[in-house]
């Protein structure tokens, strides 16, 4: 089945089986490996990914189903080798430890931002209720996230 | 083979033909769900669908996609009902005006499944025709009294969300059938209405959910509306219950005997989430607890 879309600002076409999950189909037909596979019904948020710029579980997701549609992961988030302000954010305030959860908590963090630019502590909490980070790095993230904040709304 | 292209085993996901429909309209739809009855399933948002097929609970061979039928994404706010499309996404839901301030039960609810990421995927139609005993979306839409439109290539028909859940992933749905849309009344005047529930984490399915609705009269209960989930094989109203509050005050005795109803009507099961005793003491406080809040909501 021919499927189009916009990944990371390129055109993509794939053939691929209905049946193929869009976590599948980035990491193993794509190389698109900051999408994580987690719990694989979810619950853990490792595979988010921005559909059209809202977060979504890229493993609940067949691949048929985003014929037309935008993609964001990771790798569009940095512009002409400069990290977006999140990543910036994360290294200074040393928001990981595995780094396993962090490139979907990265995407959940820039749809916030885009839609709420000075969340509040409870708002950021809220919106990682499906992030869930197994190294206990939730403070550094919170951090992050209000410093990454501060970063866009300077620029 | 390139050790590369190995890793699909971990989805678990069908390697049988699955065909992709991908219908404009609601005729089309309808179209293929005669053609393919049992064989088909609707994904709507597919954040239950896609996880039964992963764990091979359900097989279709025919997806019939609502993704790309616009006339099925929308609220109507018609003046004495609020009507909402089987493919409105519940993050749409929760972010609608009218739906926080008047349909307070259904918002809580609402925001209260999965995570942020799920809810911009999952449905409030889905949540229902999923027909999962403990539905968050099913005890609001209970105490609201809203209807299922189903349509047919047959025509439409109007279900009471009462006669709508027969069993657990079982709905009154004819196979030819699908729901377009689910209507729901203004709750009436003097009225305020809550959701609480008990999970064991944020994302979990609920132990127990309830849903209270209640209309004041000078302090006297004019009405009474309650609903459980996750206690029974369906979602269901108490109305011994309400019947028991009509025309008296909330007060700690009436609340009392209130609790001791609801116990004695739900049936809850012993399964991986809680045990049938623990559901049925959590039953009574939660419902007590609904109650109370419902009644701080109508002073408002």
């Amino acid at each position: 089945m021919k499927i189009r879309f916009n990944l990371n600002g390129r055109v993509v076409e794939v053939d691929a089986p209905p049946s193929t999950i869009l976590l599948d189909l980035l990491r193993e037909e794509l190389r698109i490996t900051s999408v994580k596979r987690g719990c694989e019904i979810g619950e853990c948020g490792a595979c988010t990914v921005l559909l059209d710029g809202k977060p979504v579980n890229s493993c609940l997701i067949l691949a048929p189903m985003i014929d037309g549609k935008t993609i964001i992961t990771v790798e569009g988030l940095a512009k002409d080798g400069e990290l977006h302000p999140l990543q910036e954010a994360f290294i200074e305030e040393f928001a990981l430890q595995c780094g396993y959860c962090t490139p979907g908590i990265l995407l959940t963090a820039k749809a916030l931002l885009d839609i709420n630019p000075r969340p509040t502590i409870h708002e950021i909490k809220e919106a990682l209720v499906g992030n869930i980070c197994r190294c206990g790095a939730y403070q550094q993230i919170i951090n992050a996230i209000i410093k990454a904040s501060q970063k866009l709304r300077r620029t | 083979m390139r050790a590369d292209y190995v890793n699909i085993v971990n989805t678990h996901i069908v390697p049988v033909k699955l065909t992709y429909h991908a219908p404009k309209s609601i005729e089309e739809s309808l179209r293929l769900l005669a053609n393919y009855r049992k064989k088909a399933r609707i994904l709507a948002g597919g954040t239950d669908l896609v996880v039964d097929m992963k764990l091979r609970r359900k097989e279709p061979e025919h997806i019939i996609s609502l993704k790309k039928i616009k006339e099925l994404d929308y609220i109507v706010d018609d003046g004495s009902a609020v009507r909402v499309g089987a493919a409105t996404k519940l993050r749409t839901i929760e972010k609608n005006k009218i739906i926080r301030e008047r349909f307070q039960a259904l918002y809580e609810a609402v925001r209260s499944i999965g995570s942020i990421q799920v809810r911009n995927m999952g449905t409030l139609v889905g949540n229902i025709c999923n027909a999962s005993p403990a539905a968050d979306t099913a005890p609001p839409l209970l105490i609201f009294n809203a209807t299922v439109i189903a349509k047919s290539l047959n025509g439409e028909r109007t279900i009471p969300i009462n006669k709508f859940f027969k069993g657990p992933g079982i709905t009154s749905l004819e196979d030819n059938e699908m729901v377009t849309e689910v209507s729901i009344p203004y709750p009436p005047e003097n009225s305020g209405s809550s959701f609480l529930k008990i999970s064991r984490v944020g994302m979990d399915l609920a132990k127990v959910n309830v849903a209270v609705l209640v209309k004041l009269d000078k302090g006297v209960v004019e009405e009474c509306r309650i609903a459980l989930g996750a206690v029974a094989p369906t979602p269901l109203r108490i109305s011994k219950a309400e019947e028991y509050l009509r025309y008296k005050s909330i007060n700690e005795e009436n609340l009392r005997v209130v609790q001791e109803i609801v116990a004695e009507e739900i049936k809850p099961i012993t399964d991986v989430r809680s045990t049938e005793w623990y559901r049925r003491e959590v039953s009574k406080i939660l419902v007590r607890d609904a109650i109370k809040l419902s009644v701080e909501r109508v002073k408002k």
